[in-house]
């Protein structure tokens, strides 16, 4: 597999989304609108009046919380960049030529995940930086210290979010192979975040602590097992021959 | 350059190309001819790598289709104009062409030159930070056609490049293919347009899902129509049409005004007593030529004779 291949398909991609508001909008805004928001939170929380407003201990669970908003965000944000990628191609009908370069199946496949990867994993990166700062900056005076960065959220964003957006455009080729419309591909491929809200939803209600760094690992290593089974499933789905013969 | 022999395609119980065996000569234009359904567009597939073959040999300038090795050398070498063009509608006419030039592993050099020649030849040059979107069909069809060419391929598969075009759109889009001709590249060229083929190819294959004949259009129009009889009188009669039909009993005579036809075997060789009979039926006749059937008579004969 060559990647110089797969990072012009890639290109091609990052080029047609800058011309799409609806997609700048969706990957950009939406990180940054919660890396404002949850520290705005924060700060309300702690600055209610006594008895109302959130103790050091509060904050302690819920700023972990709060980090896995990211993760959500990890299981929403692909979806809207690899449909389009893979259906807004079947509209088109420009697969075909582009199956009829020198290029393979898999190095096609590649640099759609690339596109629909990497624009939503800078634009989590650079939310949760301005999420933790923001909220170091509102909780220091009543913990004491800087909360982030921390081990948790190290592998949150770095080993997670990654597997999430992985998970998360493998599903929406896997969806996108079976629907032609662009905004079902959407909604059908933005089901990936349940899976996601479970997790969060688990740790709210005492299930798993996620605070501790050995239950993200072992809930990162379900998450690659899926990843696998999925990338299995997505280059299937992904065959020249499906496409051009099968795919509606 | 392009070999086959006995392609076959099934999808499930469906055949859609059934034990296809061709040769198209290097520098060749080539027509693909066929109704709608007769596996021409899964042909130029099955040549260009896209799907695979059920059985049978293909090879394209000595490398094996179906082989992967040889699938990659093969997609380098040739040149694809979809039927449904497929442009990046959101980019412009250049950015379209630049992928594809990446993609193929020109130069950045080699590609501004590329594309600025085939843009103006196209005459798309003034047009190339538009994006696509806001192109008429006959412009796209255009681009598509620059898409195919841009990383200077030896052989050219199109597949029905003037369907759905006006017809100013698509002289413009076959006087360019007879550019090509003349560059002496290899075309393969499928069409359902009769007239087109005739115009431009210099070979013709009738398929319908098999291959039913494959000659030039002076060929073809020989082969299965035959020839036949045309006598150009000063007023047709009933006494003429039936010494005719009376001394000719194999042949189909019509009528148009005061011209016959007479459809019959070996016609050269019987003109003198086809003569005979009209002379003495009371005929005077004008002129008396031979003549070919059409290559519209020949394709239609031939698909309903499979049919």
């Amino acid at each position: 597999m060559r990647l110089s291949q797969a990072l012009i398909v890639a290109s091609k991609d990052f080029a047609t989304f800058t011309k799409k508001k609806n997609i700048i909008y969706t990957v950009f805004v939406i990180p940054l609108l919660v890396s404002f928001l949850l520290p705005a939170v924060t700060w309300y929380t702690s600055q209610r009046s006594k008895g109302l407003a959130a103790t050091p201990a509060d904050l302690v669970t819920l700023l972990p919380a709060f980090s896995f908003f990211f993760l959500i965000l990890a299981g929403i944000i692909p979806a809207y960049i690899a449909s389009y990628s893979i259906v807004g191609e079947k509209v088109e009908k420009s697969l075909e030529p582009l199956l009829a370069t020198p290029t393979t199946d898999s190095e096609i496949l590649l640099g759609k995940g690339v596109a629909a990867f990497v624009p939503p994993f800078g634009a989590i990166l650079v939310g949760s930086i301005i999420f933790m700062g923001l909220t170091d900056f509102v909780t220091q005076a009543k913990l004491g210290y800087y909360f982030f960065p921390n081990w948790t959220t190290a592998t949150l964003l770095f080993l997670m979010v990654p597997l999430a957006e992985l998970m998360c455009v493998e599903w929406n080729v896997i969806v996108s192979s079976r629907v032609s419309d662009v905004r079902i591909a959407q909604q059908v491929g933005a089901l990936m975040v349940i899976p996601f809200v479970g997790i969060y939803l688990s740790g709210e209600l005492r299930f798993i602590d996620l605070g501790v760094v050995n239950n993200l690992l072992y809930i990162a290593g379900a998450l690659a097992v899926l990843d696998a089974v999925l990338f299995y499933l997505a280059r299937a789905a992904f065959d020249r021959e499906e496409i051009l013969t099968k795919w509606k | 350059m392009i070999d086959t022999e006995n392609l076959t395609k099934k999808f499930g119980d469906l055949t859609a190309v059934d034990g296809v065996t061709l040769h198209v000569e290097e520098g060749e234009v080539f027509g693909f001819l066929g109704p709608n359904g007769a596996g021409k567009t899964t042909s130029v597939r099955m040549l260009c790598c896209l799907i695979s073959k059920t059985s049978g040999q293909a090879r394209i300038a000595g490398y094996e289709v179906g082989n992967d090795a040889d699938s990659l050398k093969i997609r380098k070498m040739i040149g694809l104009v979809p039927d449904n063009v497929g442009l990046y509608e959101a980019l412009s006419a250049y950015q379209n062409l630049d992928i594809y030039a990446r993609l193929y592993g020109r130069s950045e050099a080699q590609r501004k030159e590329d594309i600025k020649n085939l843009l103006t030849m196209l005459g798309l040059w003034e047009k190339k930070d538009v994006a696509a979107a806001t192109f008429s069909k006959g412009m796209k069809q255009k681009l598509a056609i620059a898409r195919a060419l841009v990383h200077d391929p030896q052989i050219l598969f199109m597949d029905e490049p003037t369907a759905n075009l006006d017809p100013e759109a698509a002289k413009t889009v076959r006087d360019f293919i007879m550019d090509l001709r003349k560059e002496k590249r290899t075309i393969f060229l499928n069409t359902h347009n009769l007239d087109e083929a005739n115009r431009i190819c210099d070979r013709i294959a009738i398929l319908n899902t098999k291959l039913m004949a494959t000659g030039t259009p002076a060929e073809l129009e020989r082969m299965v129509g035959g020839q036949k009889v045309v006598i150009q009188l000063d007023k047709a009669n009933d006494a003429v049409l039936g010494a005719l039909r009376s001394r000719f009993p194999d042949a189909t005579v019509t009528v148009d005004g005061a011209r016959l036809t007479i459809d019959l075997r070996d016609p050269e060789k019987r003109i003198p007593d086809i003569v005979d009979a009209v002379v003495k039926a009371g005929g005077r006749i004008i002129s008396s030529t031979v003549a070919s059937s059409s290559l519209e008579e020949t394709y239609l004969k031939l698909v309903r004779r499979e049919n």
